[in-house]
């Protein structure tokens, strides 16, 4: 049988509460369209629960301040982490935070290196959050220009080949312009070169941070290669920062781009085999729209793919725990057992070390060890045994019959 | 039925994963082990296994310097073979490079130039080092592409509290905490029935397969359970102990991993006594106690430690060492042929050492580890394990 809400909650939303399952035909058709527009949703719960968070909203370099101790640094992500998991469980702004989720691990910043674990809160706040219904090239432009990408992937050392050598800044590093087309933009084979990497890395020089310790974004010109570049066949003239703007403005508006963004779009919400003639449509809309990330998920939700993939994918750890809390209209008090759990499943929050991210398939997902640590979990959370969440009486083999089954492994 | 006779229900009928250390019926899968040791936060190598006969060390370090075997005092190098010594607290490994049991690899290590430590760690778990976008970690490349039919999918498990980057990827591993959390909990047979099905579904196939290794794990269900050795407390022996439980119940297990954390000395390293020497014990005690428990399985065992870096030659102004470059391995078990220092020094001399200041490195950490790939698991395509990589002549440790 064709379950439309079911399917809807699974890929929009963390997959649906109890309550949501009664919404049918145009209830149905105006949430999936209201969730395209999450400023116009009320959110007054969360967003009450996460105003106790104060370091959510700091910058690397206030946190630095308001926390001098390296350790009481930790505060950041700890909170970043607990919002994280009270979105995902109870925003009613569901695509939203899919979404977040989504662009964060397409741009993903590695919490654990150095700076970076005073950098995240404020780096999925500033540059993912902000963007993530708006055009591609402005998720680019805000990571490009944000501490924790320069500090994760080292542009913030790269200097002009004409700069002495001096502390940790010795050249050029081509780690962030490499990513920014391979991961970011073009894909892997989306037509550059090796000499079109290091013209990339030249006219990223000087986008840098002062240091760990003051991770603020500057352009600094005396470390930039201020000469003329050759970029995908097209000559960038000296201008600064300008430079690196016009690369990203040409690589955004790059038919590979379209392709690469499309086919992960495509790959997250539809199928691991994403079609190829859906691909297609999806990188017209994006050609069209100026990447307009909003049209690209209405031309996905409106199509014949999508509607008929349901329970095609299998669910990530994340995808998987937040689920079954959600459909047992859990209360979680304490999400430490959570992230203990994402981490078992081999996959905690904010530590995906490489700049790929997490994959997106279920064969990286499913397997006996990880198959077990999952019913593992709904059992310890059927018997009422996850510490730090509550559930409200139902009998545990009515939800071991439910969240336990194969079919709920899906969405 | 209301929850509190449910959770009594659970309890009997969980599927439980006991084991007995010599399997008594059912299938035996004895197989050849390998055990991977990381030392998270780079240890201090010159300080593990010093190079005393080096006139540099002890002008590099005035004040964390060990004293020399020929010293007055009981706290003083292990003298191995004239050149290289054990720090003092390494007493319970001696004995075994004296048997020819354990080796060391010296000036060993991953060849990128990285001093950052998540770097680095990534690399060689990777073990592809300078890549970063490798997606699986080595032991995961190992188990995938030898795969084979027979093998339950508890060829590669790690004990700790999180699925490490050596064992990530698409191949079927176990992580557990402990030997008790290996077991699925709950209404075994609702999840049987849940999970009935021939067809070739992913997640169903993940099922069929962890039943019919959990039934496996079931036949050899023991009576009371005892380590055949006296861990030391910590995290580490700990760990080790469930290891050892692990490779006696004969499952299948061909590559284990386990850390150690706590390296990171920059400031109160120590000499004889101090930040280092306290995290060695662990290391050495666990070592040695495993080595015994495991009783006449150590043949069939190699134990490979490792780090992602070393520290600087030339102690810094706290007492400590920085971030460096080359280190020490060491490899034991009942094949390795030890009591001998592998690899070629290069000397402590300011020319002699990487980037002016760290200890050099002559032989890659690969080359160790593709010994023991090819030598003891018996894997023949390397290239699938360490791609892109020329292992060169092996060491000759096995």
């Amino acid at each position: 049988m064709k379950n439309a809400t079911l399917h809807a909650f699974n890929r929009l939303a963390f997959g649906p509460r109890p309550k949501d399952l009664g919404l049918e035909g145009r209830e149905l058709e105006a949430y999936i369209e209201g969730q395209l527009y999450p400023s116009e949703i009320g959110d007054r719960a969360v967003e009450e629960e996460l105003s106790a968070l104060d370091a959510l909203n700091l910058s690397g370099l206030e946190l630095i301040r308001k926390y001098p101790d390296r350790r009481d640094q930790r505060i950041g992500l700890e909170q970043l982490t607990r919002a994280k998991l009270t979105r995902a469980l109870a925003s009613e702004r569901q695509l939203n935070e899919v979404m977040v989720d989504f662009w964060y691990n397409h741009f993903n910043v590695f919490a654990g290196k150095g700076a970076c674990r005073v950098l995240v809160p404020s780096y999925e706040r500033v540059a993912i959050r902000p963007y993530v219904f708006g055009k591609f090239r402005e998720l680019v432009f805000a990571t490009a220009k944000h501490p924790a990408m320069l500090f994760y992937l080292d542009n913030w050392l790269s200097v002009s080949g004409r700069v002495p050598a001096r502390g940790r800044r010795r050249g050029l590093n081509e780690n962030y312009a490499r990513e920014l087309m391979e991961l970011h933009t073009l894909g892997v084979d989306g037509g550059y070169t090796q000499q079109d990497v290091v013209e990339v890395a030249r006219a990223f020089t000087g986008w840098t941070i002062e240091g760990p310790r003051r991770p603020t974004f500057f352009f600094a010109p005396p470390l930039h290669d201020n000469e003329s570049k050759l970029i995908l066949g097209r000559e960038i003239t000296a201008g600064g920062m300008r430079e690196g703007e016009q690369v990203i403005e040409m690589l955004c508006s790059h038919p590979s781009t379209a392709r690469f963004i499309s086919t992960k779009l495509v790959r997250r919400f539809v199928s691991d085999d994403p079609p190829p003639a859906l691909v297609d449509r999806v990188a017209r809309t994006f050609a069209r729209s100026d990447g307009d990330i909003r049209d690209m998920l209405k031309t996905i939700f409106g199509s014949e793919e999508f509607v008929a993939s349901e329970q095609r994918k299998v669910k990530t750890p994340f995808e998987f725990l937040i689920s079954a809390l959600r459909a047992a209209d859990a209360r979680v008090e304490n999400p430490g057992i959570l992230a203990r759990f994402l981490g078992r499943l081999g996959q905690p929050l904010y530590a995906a070390i490489p700049p790929t991210g997490y994959p997106d398939t279920g064969a990286d997902w499913m397997s006996p060890g990880t198959l077990m640590t999952r019913l593992n979990f709904v059992t310890q959370m059927a018997v009422g045994r996850l510490p730090g969440v509550t559930i409200p009486g139902r009998e545990a083999e009515s939800i071991i019959r439910t969240l336990g089954a194969p079919e709920f492994q899906r969405r | 039925m209301d929850r509190r006779t449910f959770v009594k229900g659970v309890g009997a009928s969980a599927i439980t994963l006991g084991f007995a250390p010599h399997s008594l019926f059912g299938q035996s899968s004895r197989r050849k082990v390998f055990v991977s040791v990381f030392q998270r936060g780079a240890v201090d190598g010159l300080n593990m296994v010093i190079p005393f006969k080096e006139f540099e060390y002890r002008r590099l370090r005035p004040t964390i310097a060990i004293p020399d075997p020929s010293s007055v005092g009981e706290e003083r190098i292990l003298d191995l073979d004239g050149f290289f010594g054990f720090h003092p607290v390494m007493a319970p490994l001696k004995p075994l490079f004296d048997d020819g049991r354990l080796g060391v690899v010296h000036a060993a290590g991953s060849p990128a130039p990285t001093r950052s430590h998540f770097e680095a760690q990534d690399y060689m778990e990777s073990a592809t080092p300078g890549v970063k976008r490798t997606t699986a970690g080595w032991m995961n490349r190992y188990v995938e592409s030898t795969a084979d039919a027979e093998a339950m999918p508890f060829r590669g498990m790690s004990i700790g509290r999180s699925l490490p980057r050596s064992l990530a990827g698409r191949a079927a591993t176990f992580t557990i905490g402990s030997v008790a959390e290996a077991r699925l909990n709950g209404p075994a047979e609702l999840y049987r029935q849940l999970y009935a099905g021939e067809s070739d579904d992913i997640v169903l196939r993940a099922a069929r397969e962890m039943f019919s290794s959990l039934d496996f794990l079931e036949g050899k269900r023991p009576g009371r359970y005892a380590p055949e050795a006296d861990y030391p407390p910590g995290r580490f022996p700990t760990s080790l102990r469930e290891l050892a439980k692990l490779i006696k119940a004969d499952i299948g297990l061909e590559t284990a991993f386990v850390d150690i954390g706590g390296w990171d000395h920059h400031a109160g390293e120590g000499s004889t006594r101090g930040a280092l020497a306290n995290r060695l014990r662990e290391f050495s005690g666990g070592l040695r106690a495993f080595y015994d428990d495991l009783g006449d399985r150590i043949e069939d065992v190699v134990i490979v430690t490792m780090s992602e870096f070393g520290r600087t030659a030339k102690e810094n102004g706290n007492g400590g060492t920085d971030h460096g470059h080359g280190h020490a391995m060491l490899v034991l078990g009942g094949p390795v042929r030890g009591g001998q220092v592998y690899g070629r020094w290069p000397g402590l001399e300011r020319e002699q050492l990487y980037e002016e200041r760290d200890l050099a490195i002559t032989t890659d950490f690969r080359t160790v580890l593709g010994e023991v790939v090819t030598r003891h698991l018996g894997a023949r395509d390397l290239d699938a394990i360490f791609p892109d990589f020329d292992m060169g002549e092996p060491l000759g440790f096995l």
